[in-house]
């Protein structure tokens, strides 16, 4: 089945078999590695995109399910020679430990801060109760949250 | 496979029409699981997520129309006012999963774990069927008919569920091992109806399908006559009520023991969310706030 998408304001194209999840044809097809690919269900967020601009798990999008739709990945995100002011703060934050979460982890904060810039702390873990993160304990992934919104709200002023 | 994608209700009718076989898809939280684990591997499906027919919800002549692909997001943020179905909406997965779940998922898995399901049947809905060639309509209890059993027939889609707007306070509680991404222990949604004087409970999670505690609800209606409370919101219901009606709540249930909790635990959760939604109840009552 031809699926085609505009994929971080791109459109492109992949020839899949109807049954594969997005996330399949963003890291196989259209060699967007980015999202990652652990729990298949739903648990773990590591697959984190916007779908018309709404965060969901791309493995459980049907990829047929994306076909004319704009999809957004974490590749998306920063600039030719710039990281983005939530990945900055990931690797100063020291945020990041085996990084495999990070990536669904920033999709999320992103998703998080583009609509609440000064999010309170029960927020920010509402928020973010749908990514897993084995190694941090999530204490240096919430000061990179605080860090990343004080610095997109100091940029956006 | 085949995925066909429809754009209309009337096309997606059509297409199940001509092949009855054929999985319906919307958010796909349940079905891709499936899907993705090989657990499933239909030869047809449909997508109706973009049908703005399901995508629907409103009032028409006292009665509340909410469409099977309303996801737990837009319900949040659209439907706050129906306050037991938003705060089920909100103890549903994550944020990724309740911008794609929807109700009509809840209804089609059939799961008794489905957080939406105890609000539909506090709320004694009925489940609206289409298929080509006709409409119907069926009560909670005769839809769902024993664990992700309903029923639906093959050429039928789910188009949401129907009820009389009730006046009076309500609540969804949930028992589980953390704040998200949890499928409940027990659910319990408890809704006071001003009008008839009753109160409706449903339980979540503790048997073959969603269940009513029928006795409790009619000990409880009884025992906030007795005490004046239905007229004077401030008359305190009768010290042994609260427990009476507790007991009757856990004896509704008819849990098993499984990997998430154990039968006698589901029981006893049964009565601590009862009291709790009782508490709440009068207490929103007291205070004079009429959800």
């Amino acid at each position: 089945m031809l699926i085609r998408a505009k994929v971080n304001g791109e459109w492109r194209e992949a020839d899949v078999w109807p049954g594969s999840n997005l996330l399949y044809v963003l890291r196989e097809e259209m060699e967007l590695p980015g999202s990652k690919n652990a729990c298949e269900q739903g648990e773990c967020g590591s697959c984190s995109v916007w779908l018309d601009g709404e965060l969901v798990c791309s493995c459980l999008v049907l990829a047929a399910q994306a076909q004319g739709r704009e999809v957004r990945t974490v590749e998306g995100l920063a600039g030719t020679d710039q990281l983005h002011p939530v990945q900055r703060a990931f690797v100063e934050a020291g945020a990041v430990q085996c990084g495999f979460c990070t990536p669904g982890l920033i999709v999320a904060v992103t998703d998080l801060l583009e609509r609440d810039p000064a999010p309170s702390e029960p927020v920010v873990r509402e928020a973010l109760s749908g990514n897993l993160c084995r190694c941090t304990g999530y204490v240096k992934i919430l000061d990179a949250v605080w860090l990343a919104a004080e610095r997109m709200r100091e940029g956006a002023s | 496979m085949d995925v066909l994608l429809a754009q209309t209700l009337d096309e997606a009718l059509e297409m199940k029409a001509a092949n009855p076989e054929a999985l319906p898809i919307a958010g796909g939280t349940d079905v891709m699981v499936e899907l993705n684990f090989d657990l499933r591997r239909p030869e047809v499906m449909i997508d109706i997520c973009r049908l703005p027919e399901l995508r629907a919800w409103g009032r028409e002549d006292g009665a509340f129309f909410l469409g099977a692909g309303m996801t737990y997001a837009r319900i949040m943020r659209e439907l706050a006012d129906l306050t037991p179905l938003a705060q089920a909406s909100r103890t549903v997965g994550s944020p990724q999963i309740r911008n794609r779940g929807t109700v009509g998922g809840n209804l089609g898995t059939g799961s008794p774990a489905g957080d939406a399901l105890p609000v539909l049947a506090a709320y004694d809905a009925e489940i609206v069927l289409a298929s080509a060639s006709r409409t119907r309509t069926l009560r909670w209890d005769e839809f769902h008919v024993g664990p992700k059993k309903t029923a639906l027939e093959p050429e039928e889609l789910i188009l949401g569920a129907r009820w009389r707007s009730v006046r009076g306070p309500g609540s969804f509680s949930k028992i589980g091992t953390r704040n998200a991404m949890v499928i409940s222990v027990v659910g319990l949604c408890l809704v006071m109806d001003e009008d008839a004087r009753a109160v409706r409970v449903a339980l979540g999670s503790v048997g073959p399908t969603v269940l009513r505690a029928s006795d409790a609800e009619a000990f409880v209606a009884e025992a906030l006559e007795r005490s004046g409370t239905w007229d004077e919101p401030a008359a305190d219901l009768a010290a042994d009520a609260m427990e009476g009606f507790a007991e009757r709540v856990a004896a509704a249930a008819r849990p098993i023991d499984d990997v998430r909790g154990s039968a006698a635990y589901r029981r006893h959760g049964c009565s601590v969310l009862a009291r709790r939604a009782l508490g709440w109840a009068l207490a929103s009552r007291r205070e004079g706030i009429r959800t």
